[in-house]
Parts: structure tokens; sequence; C-alpha cells
């Protein structure tokens, strides 16, 4: 394979961002689960060593992604709304709780440390999350090549950080779980809880689903054509 | 369709680099875009197996006993299990965020921790592969189960869950809370194990016949 001679190893400095060789261009597609790569590889093909599906870049990436990140956004409005928490006491008015109005409940009683936590969680992780996603869907729509390497790290972010909005949810499950006192309180779990565990759900199927590779396919190609 | 065993490719730009033969805990990098292309594990490999058997322990313990205690000056007294509070979830009719609860602190986790068991016990240490397909699919679920494996961020949650609790009663941490902390621990140490080892024999491990 004269291909061969030409690749530089591997580097042991990251993100230095030279031109290289793409496994799409040489006619190689790397398994997704083992990575083992291949050539020759015809449609429908499995991998010889794991059995994953090969293809040359996620199906359908960019229709699933925008589906899922539609979907995320529609779900954003109840669970900001809605109640996520209702406390009945056994003397007294019940309370709502909001997602934000929990974390101003906190930074009212004097727990900063925890609303900087659970504001960060609950409602900075969600909306970077989505902003990021829609707009890596709409670079790679455009074509761009532009801020490639910020958009690569934005990405790698977006998809560690996405399971820690999580937190509102167990939150509501122990409480719930825990205050069921007759004589004292009782706490329910509001529709808003659901919406904003759909959020969370959404936004981590879209970034798994996103491919990263498509972004820096237009450094390889002219425009208009599409690995997809 | 040919393998080339040489070569390997980014899985975030696509890039395609020579294997270097990397030395003890060193990690291979994309030059592009920064991504992992290749990490040395030699060193935690004797550990994991310990490790993810102490991990399945402690799973045991979390999931048995209560995670916070409750007690009221009036001498009444609560306390919740994790199954517990998923049940009442369900009970308020909340059948969603139930089956998310419980499938990423509970069923998840413990599939992942049988899974890895399993490869590291038959096929490695034994020299017994079975059935291609289970030592294919268990390898998978590990990977594909990663992100939604939640258990630090439920432990997070019991944090957040007790000092809103501590204004209105006495609040204790039950013994199932230290085992979710240890287990968190065990998770983390333990899928440091990446599954691609058992396809690449550099890894140290050799896949025996087909």
């Amino acid at each position: 394979m004269p291909a061969n001679r030409t690749i530089q190893p591997a580097s042991q400095s990251p993100g230095s961002g030279v031109p290289v060789k793409t496994a799409a261009k040489l006619g190689m597609v790397s398994c997704p689960h083992c990575a083992t790569l291949w050539e020759d590889v015809k449609a429908h093909d499995r991998c010889g060593r794991c059995g994953a599906g090969l293809h040359l870049r996620k199906p359908d990436s960019l229709r699933r992604t925008w589906a899922l990140v539609i979907a995320a956004y529609i779900m954003y409005v109840p669970a900001n709304i809605l109640p996520v928490m209702i406390t009945v006491p056994f003397l007294g008015k019940e309370q709502q709780d909001t997602i934000m109005s929990g974390i101003i409940y906190f930074w009212n009683s004097g727990s900063w440390g925890l609303a900087l936590i659970v504001f960060t969680a609950s409602f900075l992780v969600p909306l970077f999350k989505l902003a990021v996603l829609t707009q890596l869907l709409i670079a790679v729509q455009d074509h761009s090549k532009r801020h490639l390497l910020l958009r690569a790290k934005l990405y790698r972010v977006i998809a560690v950080i996405g399971r820690w909005s999580m937190l509102d949810v167990f939150v509501v499950t122990l409480m719930t779980g825990l205050i069921q006192i007759k004589g004292f309180a009782t706490v329910h779990p509001g529709e808003g809880i659901a919406a904003f565990a759909a959020v969370v759900v959404l936004t981590m199927l879209a970034s798994i689903s996103f491919d990263p590779r498509l972004m820096w396919d237009v450094t390889e190609h002219e425009p208009g054509r599409s690995y997809e | 369709m040919r393998e080339v065993p040489d070569l390997i490719a980014c899985e975030e730009c696509d890039a395609v680099y020579r294997k270097l033969p990397l030395g003890r805990s060193e990690v291979a990098f994309c030059r592009r875009c920064g991504a992992e292309l290749e990490r040395d594990r030699r060193a935690q490999r004797k550990h994991v197996l310990p490790l993810a058997i102490a991990g399945l322990c402690m799973y045991l313990i979390a999931n048995v006993f209560p995670i916070l205690e409750l007690e009221l000056r009036s001498g009444l007294f609560s306390h919740a299990t994790l199954i517990g509070s998923v049940r009442s979830l369900r009970g308020e009719g909340m059948l969603f965020v139930a089956l998310l609860v419980l499938a990423t602190t509970i069923l998840f986790p413990l599939i992942q921790l049988l899974a890895l068991i399993y490869l590291l016990t038959f096929p490695i240490r034994f020299r017994r592969f079975g059935h291609p397909t289970t030592f294919n699919l268990s390898g998978r679920l590990i990977q594909v189960l990663r992100p939604w494996v939640m258990v630090e961020v439920f432990l997070l949650g019991v944090i957040v869950a007790f000092v809103k609790l501590t204004s209105m009663a006495t609040v204790l941490p039950g013994i199932a809370l230290w085992a979710f902390g240890a287990l968190a621990f065990l998770l983390t140490a333990v899928f440091s194990f990446d599954p691609r080892c058992l396809y690449i024999s550099r890894c140290g491990y050799k896949k025996q016949g087909k």
C-alpha cells in the first residue's frame, strides 16, 4: 500500500492543527467500536474483529442531530416554566418549585457554593449544550472552515458535561422518596422534571449522533460534496 | 475487505496516523484536532478485576440500605433507598423519570460491571471465548452504556438533597451513601479499562483463534 509511506506517526503533543491525510480519502473506514481500520469496505460490511457495522460517517448524522436538538429546544420551555417539585406541608400552603426557584432558594439561604453548582448543572449546561450543538450543525451545513480547532474542543466539552444536568432529576427523586411523611409534609414531583429529564436525554442523544468528522471534511473536498 | 493493522484513524477528524509503540502510560493525540488516539493502559490492567468485584459488592450495599435518614423533632422517622424513591416516583405517575433514574443508577451500572467481569474472567483469564456474539456484545455494551451510567451525578444529587433537607429536619447519611461514594470511585477506576484492548494484541491480551 503506497499511501503508507507518507503518513506521519501519531503525535504525542496535541492539537497543532497540521494538514493530514484522512481515512476517507485513502478509502479506509475505521470501526466505531474497536477502532480497527479497514480498506475496500463495501456497503453493509461489518467489522471483522468486533462485528460492529462499518460506516464512513455516522449514518444520517445531521438530520438525526437536528431532530433531537429541535425536540430538546421544545422541551426546554416547559422544563423551565412548569414546577419540578411540589411540597405540601401538613399545615400551611403548598409550595411549587421550578428549576430557577430552587437555585434562588439556595442562594438566599446562604449556600452559595451549592447554588452555583446547581445553577451550572441545571441551567448553564443545557443552554450551552443546545447553543453549541446548533452552532456546530450550522457550521457543518455552511461548509465553514473557520475555528475548526475551537469547534472540535467545544464538541469534546459538551460530550463530557451533558450528563451532569441529571442532577436536578436525582434531587427530586430523593426528595419524593424521602418526604412522604403523614403529619409533616409530602413532596410530589411536578411535570417540569419530566420535561427537564427529556431535555437532558435528547441533548445527550444529539451529541452522540453528531459526527465531528463532518466538520473536518470541508478541508478535504470541494464544497457541496458530503460523505453522509 | 482488508484490515490495515499498522495505521489508526482519529475518531473525531478522520486523520490517519502510523501507530507508535507507546511507553508505559503514554497517550497518543491527533496532530490536527487534539483528540486522543490511543492510550497505554498496561499499568492499570492488573487492578481492574479486583476493583470490579469490589464495585459489585459496593453496588449491592448501595442498593439494599437506605441512602438518607430523616428524623423529626416530633419523633417521626423516614428513610429512603434508591429503589424505594424510584417506586414512589412511579406511584406519582412519573413513569418516564422513574425509568430513567432506574436505568442510569441501578440497571446500567450493574450491566456494565457484569459485562466487564465476564470479559475479564472467561475470555481473558480462562481463555474461554464462548460464542463470539457474547464476547462482542459485552465489549460493546460497556462502551455504549458509558455516558449513561450516572452514579457520580447521583452522588452530587444526594449532597444537594442533603443540604436542602437540613433546614427541615435532622438528616443522617445512610450506609448506602458511603457505598455509593465508593462505587462512583471504583467505577471511574474500573472503566479506565478500554474494551478495545480485547481486540488489539498490543495491549497484552491476545485473542486466540477465531
